[in-house]
């Protein structure tokens, strides 16, 4: 047995109560592991003891018993076991310790005290096994996502260990990529023989390749761990709250009861005779609204071009609108350009060559503040936005910096909290929120200056379900009940499906679709040049000999809308 | 983003080529003469190598404007509070009283006192260059690796080159945090006065500061794993052993800052006194 945990239960020093409670779990040499739950369940905690962090580097209490290699962690150490078990962190930028590829494959063998000329063979030997040979002497700045990642795992592969611990390797990568990182993970294993702990919560993503099991952890405790096709055929994922598989959730709306032996793991294999009569009376019964009628444009986007240094075009000939009360989504793969185009918007850059009109007018002139009183920025991470200790404080700034007076200044503060379902809170320190009441408070900043356009960098990047439903669900609200258009950029496929209305996909530079999101998502051609990944329910449509895949759909998200809604007066 | 402050930048140059311990001793050397000499004539010698040697590692205005610009209104107000709080410091000095001209009040000016602050100018002027050329010349792992041939602690090496290979991360977020803030309305450009551009710094620093305490804490979890800190030495992949062309600039250093102290007390005093 290669990792084993016995009645293990771990406490961090600052907390009451244990992070892990109970744990028992086997993996052995060899196999391929995948390990999900909501977040702050545990996993990363259970990720940590077995690379060392925990108690190491996050020290705490450990009752019950573990073993790694045969070894005691406890006396291992955080530096033999990291001869054991490699590390992949999720954070593929802040990982990055040299200065270039090379360095940073060889920290380890530096740190080894490796000679010079052994050190450059073995850093030649995995950078080609991961195909980064040709980048060694690039700084992290120059590649991409995926780029950093296989920097990584080249990183860990130099010290020969045994596992290989991916902590959360989707969430920052575009889906295209990050359908290869799992490839390239198997091959790892399957070269290598080596063993694979996966931990992350985009479940249909994680299972393009095979795995041996899953463990599925809630509330500090191993609730299943199972094989694959026996684990989607429970009801367990939707207690965590985990999302399924887009292909298994919608069979399970039109009734389905999964089985095993229909193996479930992949769309492409899944044998679906036993549900499809089901699913088609299913199909049937969902009638679509009528699609709304189409609005006022409010910023419209024409011919834009940019480039930082005047050689390379970032942005080419970008033309789009954006009209009154939409909600809409701009994706595309990393580095396409999308953040550009909305610093752009923003006046954070002037484009070179092209209008971007505001209620038709040009505001090329206008300043980033001006912009800001009509169009809202909201970053991605809202621990860079906030700057005040205190929630009324850090809403008004905006306001107060206007110099507004100050009864309107509270008054206009007062009513946004309350939009955003903070009002109670309105007196306490930032430090004592969530990451999703964060992002209120930054969203609520930008709200109380009335902007009539609000965009949005990746609101939703490594939530959960249930943090992404309460992001996603309140955007929703703000953009019905208040009229604004919300943009918002985003890798996540699910996302632009659920909550918009109209998508526009960039790619190096270009403009190559604006339509709706099930228009795209199912068309082969986009989603490979964007480096967006076809929906699973393309796949169940074509199998299922349905024809209309953007109908199936309209219809699954239509469906799953009215569940939501059903239970949003219970939800909120 | 191209085009970063004061960050390492790959340049053909033979100072590129130097050691980083050699780029190293020669600025402390160098900002330690010029710190202690006010003999206008070395400072003079000083200023011209300075601006030889800048230009010879191919530093462009770009990399190092803004942080000149701040240098100099530094020097500005540095100069101007040398004179209000004491206008006769010169006289004192030189031992002599040349009235040019009268402010107000008790305030004069005179030939003494222009001469001693000209004399200030000069040595900030000798030390910018050469801190602008270490630092946009010096590849920081390559610095680190001959701090540590050179005896110092891989750990202080390492966390010197840690500290300069997140300069441009850091600013990266500065920038994305300075945008964000200035379209919620806090101005940094320059619409808004000096004063309140001063004051509309504290919500970005707030942010960047947490935000990089964040980077911190990611990048050391990420180097223990790897085993930094093991042993009690570490290789390194990118060392350069020093060559001639080092020991010649460190020679060079040595012998020129050793004769231009001599140079300066020769006097008895390190003022080199033109008023005698």
């Amino acid at each position: 047995m290669l990792i084993e945990f016995k009645d293990f239960s771990f406490k961090y020093r600052a907390q009451a109560e244990p992070t892990l409670k109970n744990i028992n779990l086997a993996i052995e040499s060899g196999e391929k592991v995948l390990i999900v739950g909501p977040s702050g369940c545990g996993k990363s905690t259970l990720a940590h003891c077995i690379n060392g962090l925990v108690p190491f580097m996050y020290p705490g209490e450990i009752t019950g018993s573990y073993s790694i290699d045969g070894n005691d962690p406890q006396k291992l150490g955080i530096f033999g076991l990291s001869k054991i078990v490699g590390t992949v962190m999720q954070d593929t930028d802040g990982q990055f310790v040299g200065l270039t590829v090379a360095e940073d494959v060889a920290f380890a063998l530096e740190n080894d005290c490796v000679k010079e000329s052994a050190m450059k063979q073995k850093v030649d030997e995995v950078s080609k096994a991961v195909f980064i040979d040709d980048l060694l002497d690039h700084s992290p700045k120059e590649l991409s996502g995926g780029q950093k990642q296989r920097v990584s795992m080249a990183g860990v592969m130099v010290d020969d260990v045994k596992v290989f611990l991916f902590d959360e390797p989707l969430a920052n990568l575009d889906p295209k990529t990050g359908k290869s990182a799992i490839a390239l993970i198997d091959d790892i294993q399957k070269r290598q023989q080596a063993t694979i702990i996966i931990i992350e919560h985009r479940l249909e993503d994680a299972l393009y390749r095979d795995v041996d099991r899953i463990v599925l952890i809630n509330d500090g405790m191993i609730v299943a761990d199972m094989r694959p096709d026996d684990f989607l055929s429970t009801d367990l994922l939707e207690k965590a709250g985990i999302r399924y598989p887009l292909y298994v959730e919608a069979l399970r709306h039109a009734g389905c009861q999964i089985t095993p032996g229909s193996k479930p793991q992949h769309i492409e294999s899944m044998d679906l005779s036993g549900y499809r009569q089901k699913f088609l009376d299913w199909m049937q019964s969902v009638t679509l609204p009528k699609p709304g009628i189409t609005k006022n444009v409010i910023l419209s986007i024409n011919d834009v071009g940019f480039s930082y240094d005047k050689t390379h075009p970032v942005l080419s000939d970008v033309s789009f609108d954006i009209h009154k009360g939409e909600m809409m989504s701009i994706v595309g793969k990393n580095g396409a350009g999308k953040s550009t185009l909305a610093g752009l918007i923003c006046g954070f850059n002037i484009q070179d060559s092209g209008t971007i009109l505001l209620d038709g007018e040009d505001i090329t002139a206008l300043s980033i503040k001006e912009r800001g009183e009509h169009i809202g920025y909201v970053m991605q991470n809202p621990n860079q936005m906030i700057s005040k200790p205190m929630i009324f404080d850090e809403v008004a700034l905006g306001l107060v910096v206007r110099s507004k007076p100050e009864d309107e200044v509270k008054q206009r503060v007062a009513d946004t909290l309350r939009i955003c379902g903070l009002y109670e809170m309105r007196n306490w320190p930032i430090s004592a929120l969530s990451f999703g009441q964060k992002k209120r408070v930054t969203i609520a900043s930008i709200l109380v200056m009335d902007p009539e356009l609000i965009i949005l960098d990746e609101p939703t990047a490594g939530q959960d379900l249930r943090h992404y439903t309460e992001i996603m669900e309140f955007l929703r609200r703000l953009n019905r009940e208040s009229g604004k258009a919300i943009a918002m950029i985003t890798h996540d496929m699910h996302l632009m499906l659920e909550y918009t209305n109209r998508a526009v996909v960039i790619t190096d530079g270009r403009l190559i679709a604006d339509d709706t999101p099930a228009n795209i998502l199912t068309n082969d051609e986009i989603t490979e040049r964007a480096f967006l990944k076809r929906t699973s329910l393309y796949d169940l449509a074509s199998k299922m000999g349905i024809d209309d895949a953007p109908g199936l759909c309209n219809r699954f998200i239509h469906y799953e809308r009215s569940l939501k809604d059903g239970r949003q007066s219970s939800f909120v | 983003m191209a085009g970063r402050v004061l960050s390492y930048e790959k340049k053909d140059t033979w100072i590129h080529e130097l050691s980083g311990v050699t780029k190293l001793i020669f600025f402390l050397a160098w900002s330690i003469t010029s710190m202690i000499s006010y003999d206008t004539r070395v400072l003079v010698v000083m200023l011209i190598l300075s601006i030889a040697i800048l230009r010879a590692s191919k530093t462009e205005w770009r990399q190092v404007g803004t942080v000149f610009k701040f240098i100099l209104l530094f020097l500005v107000i540095n100069v101007i509070a040398i004179f209000f709080f004491s206008p006769y410091q010169g006289c004192e000095i030189y031992g002599s009283k040349t009235v040019i001209g009268h402010l107000f009040g008790n305030y004069y000016f005179t030939k003494e006192q222009l001469f001693y602050e000209a004399n200030i100018i000069l040595k900030y002027m000798t030390v910018v260059p050469s801190v602008f050329m270490f630092i946009v010349s010096t590849d920081p792992s390559e610095f680190a690796a001959s701090l540590n041939r050179v005896g110092i602690s891989y750990y202080v090496a390492y966390s010197i080159a840690i500290a300069l290979r997140y300069i441009p991360d850091i600013q990266d977020d500065y920038v994305k945090i300075k945008n964000a803030e200035a379209a919620r309305g806090i101005e940094l450009s320059k619409k808004a006065g000096l004063l309140s551009r001063i004051k509309n710094t504290t919500p970005i620093l707030f942010p960047l500061v947490f935000t990089s305490m964040n980077r911190i804490d990611v990048v050391s979890s990420a180097m223990e794993l790897r085993g930094f800190g093991k042993n009690k030495k570490r290789t390194w992949y990118r060392g350069k052993s020093l060559r001639a062309a080092d020991y010649a600039v460190i020679a060079f250093a040595v012998i020129f800052c050793t004769a231009a102290l001599i140079i300066t007390f020769r006097g008895g005093s390190r003022f080199y006194n033109p008023f005698r």
